[in-house]
């Protein structure tokens, strides 16, 4: 065995030139190199090392569990360690969840009350004393038209009946002694009217197409001006005067919120306005619409009521419930996206902080592991995973916590409850991505731990 | 002669200043299988520096380290780190047990990086801690036992990989004298075994009890090995 007693006389190494340097550098890993006995690789060291087979190697289930078989023996510390994961994830996913709820329930009110009505009128220029006027009019069959088109439910017409010196009663006798009143507004419309702004029949009947093709005087009045007027029930045919041409009144219409105006006016039908009044136009036609279909029924609508000059009628659309949602959605997610990083950030680190507090801690532990073995690959892998593992245990539950936030609270405000389930699943893999972060840094630092020093003392 | 499990030849460790200092000057030593060697010296005298080199925990400054013919200088740390966890068993003063890890879960710890089947692992574990007379403490975690035993299970978690070279650092430094002989009788059956054990301490009366003890004092041997 003279060959491991004599490293100057190499029996293999013909090639090698830091073979005299051996007793005058510190460090030996260039001049054993000159041996023969170290051509053999890693793995060919059989009377050193014995062969390991795969399966009994370190592997991914003893990481797994050197990684987890701490995190419960500290339960308070672990806590603590997850608070600001949760909290980060937490307020991340509650916030897109409140964005996305709050969003649906915006579109949802404005479905409610808003946006299933339209308004079509004709263009108005301004002329030269400052007065506006209609720049064309709308035909007579203009209800025919518009219920024609995809998306309108019921369509009706509109017209303000102006009478500069008119009276509206309910009884024929000239007062002079009766306090002056303004009198009511009067607006002639098609049958349709009080159905295409959801109003309701208080009592009687609504007038319908048979009273206006026969240009019938009857009359409904809003509630208001029925009340004001002293007519409480319409069995007994009450009249009234208009310009002293007697009107029956046949029912009484409510809650038209879209035209509160109309709850103070009298409603005849325009086959009366036309022959008594003069009426000449129709001022503009009111139609309910499916929701959403108002920006394509604003460009149809005026198509179909002025083919030959469609810029001549101005169409009143609420916008589509999509553009809306989406920007509303858009301004308050970016808003609080980046509230909740911060919170995340605010995570990360304190996972960092106790990693590395853990690592500090655990030196002994540490030098004690690479004694016995262990790489430096090892170490850091088994304190990467331990972060990575709180930083998904902290995911998992402050997406959970956010997920219920978002429920309790609108369950409380009655709201629907709107979140995409990627983002539950996107919150727990996130809080895994900050526990990676977070570790990556002690992992290190627990790699640099020479044994020497850690196993001194304590 | 067979192949000394270990050699040391002209070993010098130097620690960079300021100051520079050489803990270990040129050291020669041998060991074979189945030695019991002790290393006795003053604290400072660089016993400790000595055990980490024979632990592959160090390298030397210049000089060569063999083990079992091999000269260690040229592996890599991975192939270190396996020759410790197959080769080499370490006994410390301070125990080093993992304090929220049961007695047995400590002793099967070094067979996750020595690549011990599997299957095995628990069974070896047990023997090992029947061995050192702790089989009744196998689920006990290590702060509940007494100094004497916590070092057993040190033993144990040591010998459990089966290494041919045992190192002990001032082994019984925390123990009081009844205890520390029961651990000396421990380490003296494993010897019988075959087993190599360097034991490293300040105490006269443990270095002793080893066959052949080396003085060491500012780095240098002074009593023939």
């Amino acid at each position: 065995m003279t060959r491991h007693l004599a490293p100057d006389l190499p029996p293999a190494a013909p090639d090698d030139a830091t073979d005299d340097t051996t007793d005058g550098t510190t460090d030996d890993t260039t001049d054993d190199m000159t041996d023969g006995t170290t051509d053999e690789s890693t793995d060919g060291l059989p009377d050193l090392l014995h062969p390991v087979p795969a399966a009994d190697r370190f592997g991914v289930t003893d990481l797994l569990i050197e990684a987890t078989s701490d995190l419960g023996t500290r339960p308070g510390r672990l806590l603590m360690t997850l608070a600001g994961t949760v909290l980060g994830i937490g307020a991340l996913v509650a916030t897109i969840g409140f964005a996305q709820t709050t969003a649906g329930q915006l579109s949802k009110q404005f479905d409610a009350f808003a946006a299933t009505q339209i308004v079509a009128s004709p263009a108005q220029a301004q002329t030269a004393d400052g007065e506006s006027v209609d720049t064309s009019s709308l035909p007579w069959d203009a209800v025919q038209r518009m219920e024609r088109l995809a998306g309108i439910e019921q369509a009706a017409l509109i017209s303000e009946v102006s009478l500069p010196e008119g009276t509206v009663t309910a009884v024929p006798v000239n007062d002079p002694s009766a306090p002056g009143t303004v009198p009511p507004r009067i607006f002639a419309a098609s049958a349709g009217l009080v159905d295409a702004l959801e109003g309701t029949v208080r009592y009687g009947r609504l007038f319908d197409d048979g009273h206006d093709q026969r240009q019938d005087r009857v009359a409904v009045l809003g509630e208001r001006l029925a009340g004001r007027l002293g007519i409480t029930r319409v069995d007994s045919q009450p009249s009234i005067f208009v310009n002293g041409i007697p009107y029956a009144v046949v029912g009484v219409f409510g809650d038209v919120q879209q035209r509160a105006e109309l709850l103070d006016s009298v409603v005849i039908p325009t086959g009366a306005a036309r022959k008594d009044f003069g009426l000449t136009a129709p001022g503009e036609v009111q139609a309910r619409i499916v929701i959403g279909a108002g920006p394509q029924v604003a460009e149809q609508a005026a198509l179909a009521l002025s083919p030959d000059a469609p810029e001549a009628v101005t169409v009143a659309a609420p916008q589509g419930r999509s553009d809306l949602a989406k920007s509303v959605q858009a301004d308050v997610n970016l808003i609080f996206v980046v509230l909740s990083v911060v919170v995340l950030l605010a995570g990360g680190v304190g996972i960092a902080n106790v990693t590395m507090l853990s690592v500090m801690e655990r030196t002994g532990e540490i030098g004690l592991r690479r004694a016995i073995g262990a790489t430096r690959r090892q170490i850091a892998a088994q304190f990467v995973t331990e972060s990575v593992i709180i930083g998904l245990l902290g995911g998992l539950l402050g997406a959970t916590t956010g997920v219920f936030a978002v429920i309790a609270i609108s369950a409380a405000q009655q709201w629907t409850p709107v979140t995409h389930p990627l983002v539950a699943v996107g919150g727990a893999l996130l809080g895994a991505i900050v526990g990676l972060a977070a570790g990556s840094l002690p992992a290190r630092k627990a790699t640099r731990i020479e044994p020497v020093v850690a196993l001194r003392g304590t | 002669m067979s192949t000394p499990l270990v050699e040391l030849r002209d070993v010098t460790r130097s620690f960079p200043g300021p100051p520079e200092v050489q803990a270990l000057k040129g050291i020669n030593l041998t060991v074979h299988d189945g030695d019991y060697v002790s290393i006795v010296g003053p604290s400072g005298s660089g016993k400790s520096t000595m055990l980490n080199i024979l632990g592959l925990l160090d390298r030397p400054s210049v000089g060569e380290y063999r083990l079992a013919g091999h000269l260690t200088g040229a592996l890599d740390e991975d192939t270190r780190a396996a020759v410790r966890a197959q080769r080499i068993g370490f006994v410390f003063q301070a125990f080093h047990l993992m304090p929220r890890r049961s007695v047995l879960e400590n002793v099967m710890m070094p067979m996750l990086y020595s690549g011990t089947p599997r299957d095995e692992r628990e069974d070896r574990a047990r023997q090992a801690l029947e061995r050192v007379g702790l089989g009744h403490r196998l689920a006990f975690l290590p702060g509940t036992l007494s100094g004497g035993e916590r070092q057993r299970v040190a033993v144990a978690r040591a010998v459990v990989t089966r290494p041919s070279l045992l190192l002990a650092d001032e082994p019984t430094g925390n123990l009081d004298g009844g205890t520390s002989t029961d651990v000396m009788e421990l380490f003296e059956e494993l010897v019988s075994d075959g087993l190599a054990l360097v034991i490293i301490t300040h105490d006269a009366a443990v270095a002793r009890r080893a066959p052949r003890s080396v003085g060491i004092a500012d780095g240098r041997v002074t009593s023939a090995p």
